[in-house]
Order: structure tokens, then C-alpha cells, then sequence
């Protein structure tokens, strides 16, 4: 040992140097604090959840946007006619009365053919007979999207020419169906919350025991006069490391997932669920997810800290 | 060499107790004036480490007033106490080495702390394990030192940051006689050439013996006698003029 003379003050620091330690120094304070085990892998199940939770919301969401895009302004006048003279006179008769309606942007009638090609599937060859008829069908596309009193006028006028016609605003019979899309897509927000909260759970009590098991090197820290930022820190920069790796791997474990479901609803081939497509917008979403887990992650681990060096003189 | 002048530690009437146990420490009222070396005794459960740890910011106390500095602790926010702890240097009983950093990290640790480069902390850091003997030792992690070199990274590092008080808890009690005089010395060099206030408790009459311009503070039962007056405030008329606190002997404490 040196003789106690040979104060080394040239190697003595400043005591005028701020108190302001750099995240990289206050990096090795700590050993590494991670959460090691199970819980990046909890939190890359959480997050799977949560991108096929969402990923499902956003195609519930685009299913509904579509089909209500595509039949909102649309309606259908049914002309339920034994006799076919009568029936085909009718038809004429209400396809000239709305051609001139401002409510009517364009009308169809449909063709004899076609509607015994979409019958066919179901009551075969004989759907063409007379002995079985079959109302005429005028496709209706609206200016916009008719109110119950605008489809009522509407319903007037026809019965004026066609006694024996009824007017269906597609709307109607599908709002059941909104009702139900709609249902699902809060369902899956309440799913995406929940989940949110077992992922800040789980950060919350992965940090209290990374923060228990290096409480002793923690309390040296403090006493020799590490402030709470810094500690917060190290503890910070673990958590988001393992939150990092959990988010990557759950939201490849997800895209996964809604890729496998998306072949198997493609494969359905129905244009209603074609509408169900996710867009780029929905796909940035989706890929936010993980971030949005690493700071909830952060967020959490943080408030934990705090509260555990309060606890602390 | 510190101003001598003023106070650095200031306690008024002070009493500690843990939850509703009775107090360890009452009715303690003193001051420590800079560039002062005191020597803390007593004997075991008397309250010693209960002090330092009031001394050293681990402990708030139940009553009375702590001024440090010149700033009052009591009501001092959470968020400034660290700055006042990177004032002092303390040498923990038990040494109190971070088990996962080696030699030269913990004696590291209070520069890193304060934010201190790492190229000036190198250069700081070597020099100061050469001080202590420990340049061959400093990549060694504190389970595979001995106790005496323990002790000496826990001095180095308590000294790294030039405190401007020094607090150590028996910090001869792990080594022998000749480790425990040189450890003593390296106090001593601190509080004349940097003019640190070293506040030394032990249980050990003899050491007192071999630091004789020290002041004595005794706890008994968690109350401090002060024979001399020497600890009181304000300070008795007639201060010794070198330091503005009055020196005794340890001999004519009768200790």
C-alpha cells in the first residue's frame, strides 16, 4: 500500500461536477436485471392475443364499412305477381314511374334468366316453369342513403302502378348483422384491454422481483447517492429489452396466426368476407402493437420502481 | 483544505426509534465542524451505527432537527437528499461491495454516479487503487478478496469522490493491528491534506490513542456524553484558532 502522504489529488475529481450520471455509465450498475424465465415469453403470447384480437376487430370493422358501403344505398322492389303478364306489365310499369325520381340514381330490372340461375342452386331445373312463380325483381341504387319516411314515399308511388310490389331497403334486413359486427368489434377491444392489463400485470410483478432480487446492490447504489432516475433507469432499459423481444415475437407469432385465417376465409371465396381485407392503414396498426407493448411495459416497470424506492430512505 | 470554519453537521435534540420500540438514540445535540476527526465509542447496542446511519442520510430521525451543510434534512425533498449523499464517503461495516462489479467498478461507482468521464475516472480510479495497494487486484470481484482488501476498496471507493465527510463503522475491525494503524493513517492524510471531516466509530480504546489531535464523541445507551464540551452548540467561547472546533486529546477523555 502507498504511504497515506501520497494523496492521489491529481486523480481526484472536480467536486463541481453535476450530478448527472449518463444512462450508459448508470447502465453497469445494475447486472443485468432481466426478467429471464417465462415472462418475455408471457408477454409474446400477450401480444399475439392482442394482434389477432385486433387484426379481427379491424376485418369486423372493414367487413361492416363494405357491406354498409355497398347496400346502404341500395333497395330492391319485389313484384309478387302469380300472373306473368300482369307481373312483366308491373315491372314496366314501376321501372317508368322511378326512372324520373330524384331518390333513384339508376334501376335494374333484373332479367327472367338470371333470376332462375340464382334460384336453380335451390329449387333445380323447374325454377324457370311457370308453375312456379317468381317475383320480378327491380335492383334499386339510391342517391343516398334513404331514410324509413324517404323509402315509405317511395313505397307509395310504386303501389300507385304496381299494386302487388313491395320496396325492401337492403339496410334493414342487415342491420341485425351490423348489430352483430358491431357487437364483435367491442368485444375484441374489450379483449385487446384485458390483455393489456395481464401484460402490465405481468411487467408489474416481473419488476418488483428483478427489483427484490437486486435490492441489496440497489440500497448501495442509493446510499452512495444514486437518485431514483437513475436506478429507474437500468431497471428501465432491462424491461424494455425483454419487452422488445416478447413484442417481436408475439406479433410474428400473430401475423401468423391472421395469415393462416385469412387463407382460410379467402378460401371461402364470398364477397362478403372479401370486404373483411386489411388495408395498410389496419397492417400499421397492427405492427404499432408491439410498440404500444413496450412502452405499457416501460410505463409499468417504471411506476413500480418508483413505488419500491419510496419505500427507501 | 476546507474552510474550518461554520459546521457541517449540526444536530439539535435529535431522538431515533424503529416502529414503537423505545429509543435507540435520544436527545442527541452536537456539532461537527469541517476538518474535524472524531472518533464515535460505545459499546455494543449503544447506539453507534444508528448514528452514523443518521449521519450518512439512511435514516430519517423521529425528532429534533438535522442540518447538514447548511441545509436542513428534515425538510429537505426526497429528490435533493442524493446530492447531499454524494458529499460523504462512508465505509460500511460490513463493507457493503456491489457482489457482481470488481474492484475498480466499485471503487468506480460514487464518479460514475456523478457522472464523471470515463477517461478521467480510469485515470482516477488506477491511481487510487494503487493508493491502497490493490493495482494487481482490481479486475477481482469482492467474494474472491480477502477481508482486508475488501475493506480497502470499500475505503478507496469511500474516498474517490473527496467527500467532504468521511464516515466509517469500524473500519479496523476485520484486519490486524498493523492494517488497521495504516487504514487509520490514510484517514489521517485525508483530514490534514484534503481537510475531509472524518467521523470514525469503533470500540477500539486503543486506536483513539493513535490519533491524538482527534475529538471523542461517546454514546451510552443511545445518549452521547460529552465530558469536555467539546460537542456542543454553539461552540464555548474559546475555539482552538487552527480549526474552529475545539480539539482534545483522546488521552484526556479518559478513555
Amino acid at each position: 500500500m502507498s504511504s497515506p502522504d501520497t494523496i492521489p489529488e491529481a486523480a481526484l475529481p472536480d467536486q463541481t461536477t453535476p450530478p448527472t450520471a449518463s444512462g450508459g455509465s448508470a447502465a453497469s450498475l445494475l447486472p443485468a436485471a432481466r426478467f429471464g424465465g417465462p415472462i418475455p415469453w408471457v408477454i409474446a403470447i400477450l401480444i399475439a392475443l392482442v394482434v389477432i384480437a385486433a387484426a379481427g376487430g379491424l376485418s369486423l370493422r372493414n367487413l361492416a364499412e363494405s357491406a354498409r358501403t355497398e347496400i346502404a344505398d341500395a333497395a330492391t322492389v319485389q313484384i309478387i305477381e302469380a300472373n306473368p303478364e300482369l307481373r312483366a306489365e308491373q315491372a314496366d310499369a314501376v321501372v317508368a314511374a322511378l326512372e324520373q325520381d330524384p331518390l333513384v340514381r339508376s334501376l335494374r330490372l333484373v332479367p327472367e334468366e338470371e333470376l332462375a340461375s340464382l334460384l336453380e342452386p335451390w329449387l333445380g331445373a323447374g325454377a324457370t316453369s311457370d308453375d312456379v312463380p317468381i317475383p320480378a325483381l327491380i335492383d334499386l341504387e339510391l342517391s343516398r342513403q334513404a331514410s324509413a319516411d324517404e323509402i315509405a314515399v317511395l313505397q307509395e308511388r310504386v303501389k300507385k302502378v304496381a299494386p302487388s310490389a313491395r320496396v325492401d331497403a337492403q339496410s334493414d334486413w342487415l342491420r341485425p348483422v351490423y348489430n352483430a359486427l358491431t357487437a364483435l368489434q367491442y368485444l375484441a377491444l374489450g379483449l385487446i384491454s384485458l390483455i393489456a392489463l395481464a401484460t402490465a400485470a405481468a411487467v408489474w410483478l416481473a419488476a418488483r422481483s428483478a427489483f427484490t432480487n437486486h435490492q441489496e446492490t440497489v440500497e448501495i447504489i442509493h446510499l452512495l447517492g444514486g437518485t431514483e432516475a437513475q436506478i429507474t433507469r437500468v431497471f428501465q432499459r432491462s424491461v424494455m429489452r425483454d419487452a422488445a423481444f416478447g413484442g417481436l415475437v408475439g406479433l410474428f407469432l400473430g401475423l401468423a396466426a391472421v395469415w393462416l385465417l385469412g387463407q382460410q376465409f379467402a378460401a371461402l371465396d364470398s364477397g362478403m368476407i372479401s370486404g373483411g381485407g386489411l388495408g395498410w392503414l389496419d397492417w400499421l396498426i397492427i405492427a404499432a402493437i408491439p410498440v404500444l407493448g413496450v412502452l405499457l411495459a416501460l410505463v409499468t416497470a417504471r411506476i413500480t420502481i418508483a413505488i419500491a424506492l419510496r419505500s427507501m430512505v | 483544505m476546507n474552510d474550518r470554519s461554520g459546521e457541517i453537521v449540526k444536530f439539535d435534540n435529535v431522538g431515533l426509534r424503529y416502529g414503537t420500540d423505545p429509543e435507540v438514540l435520544s436527545d442527541l445535540s452536537f456539532t461537527l465542524f469541517p476538518g474535524s476527526f472524531y472518533f464515535l465509542t460505545g459499546a455494543s447496542g449503544a447506539g453507534k451505527t444508528s448514528l452514523l446511519k443518521l449521519l450518512y442520510l439512511a435514516q430519517r430521525p423521529s425528532r429534533g432537527a438535522i442540518r447538514m451543510f447548511g441545509k436542513d434534512m428534515i425538510t429537505l425533498p426526497r429528490t435533493r437528499v442524493p446530492e447531499f449523499r454524494r458529499r460523504l464517503g462512508v465505509v460500511f461495516q460490513d463493507f457493503r461491495l456491489v457482489e457482481h462489479l470488481s474492484a475498480f467498478d466499485n471503487v468506480a461507482l460514487p464518479l460514475r454516479l456523478s457522472g464523471t468521464e470515463e477517461p478521467r475516472l480510469l485515470k482516477a480510479v488506477s491511481e487510487m487503487l494503487d493508493w491502497v495497494g490493490l493495482s494487481h487486484r482490481a479486475q477481482a470481484k469482492p467474494a474472491t478478496l480477502s477481508g482486508g482488501e475488501q475493506q480497502r476498496v470499500a475505503i478507496a471507493r469511500a474516498v474517490i469522490a473527496r467527500p467532504r465527510m468521511l464516515i466509517a463503522d469500524e473500519p479496523t475491525g476485520n484486519v490486524d493491528p498493523e492494517m488497521a494503524l495504516k487504514l487509520l493513517r490514510l484517514f489521517e492524510a485525508l483530514n490534514n491534506r484534503v481537510g475531509t471531516t472524518v467521523v470514525v466509530a469503533t470500540h477500539d480504546v486503543h486506536l483513539l490513542k493513535k490519533v491524538p489531535d482527534s475529538l471523542i464523541m461517546r454514546l451510552t445507551k443511545g445518549r452521547l456524553s460529552d465530558p469536555t464540551g467539546a460537542l456542543r452548540f454553539p461552540p464555548r467561547p474559546d475555539p482552538a484558532p487552527a480549526s474552529g472546533a475545539p480539539r482534545m486529546s483522546a488521552a484526556g477523555t479518559g478513555i
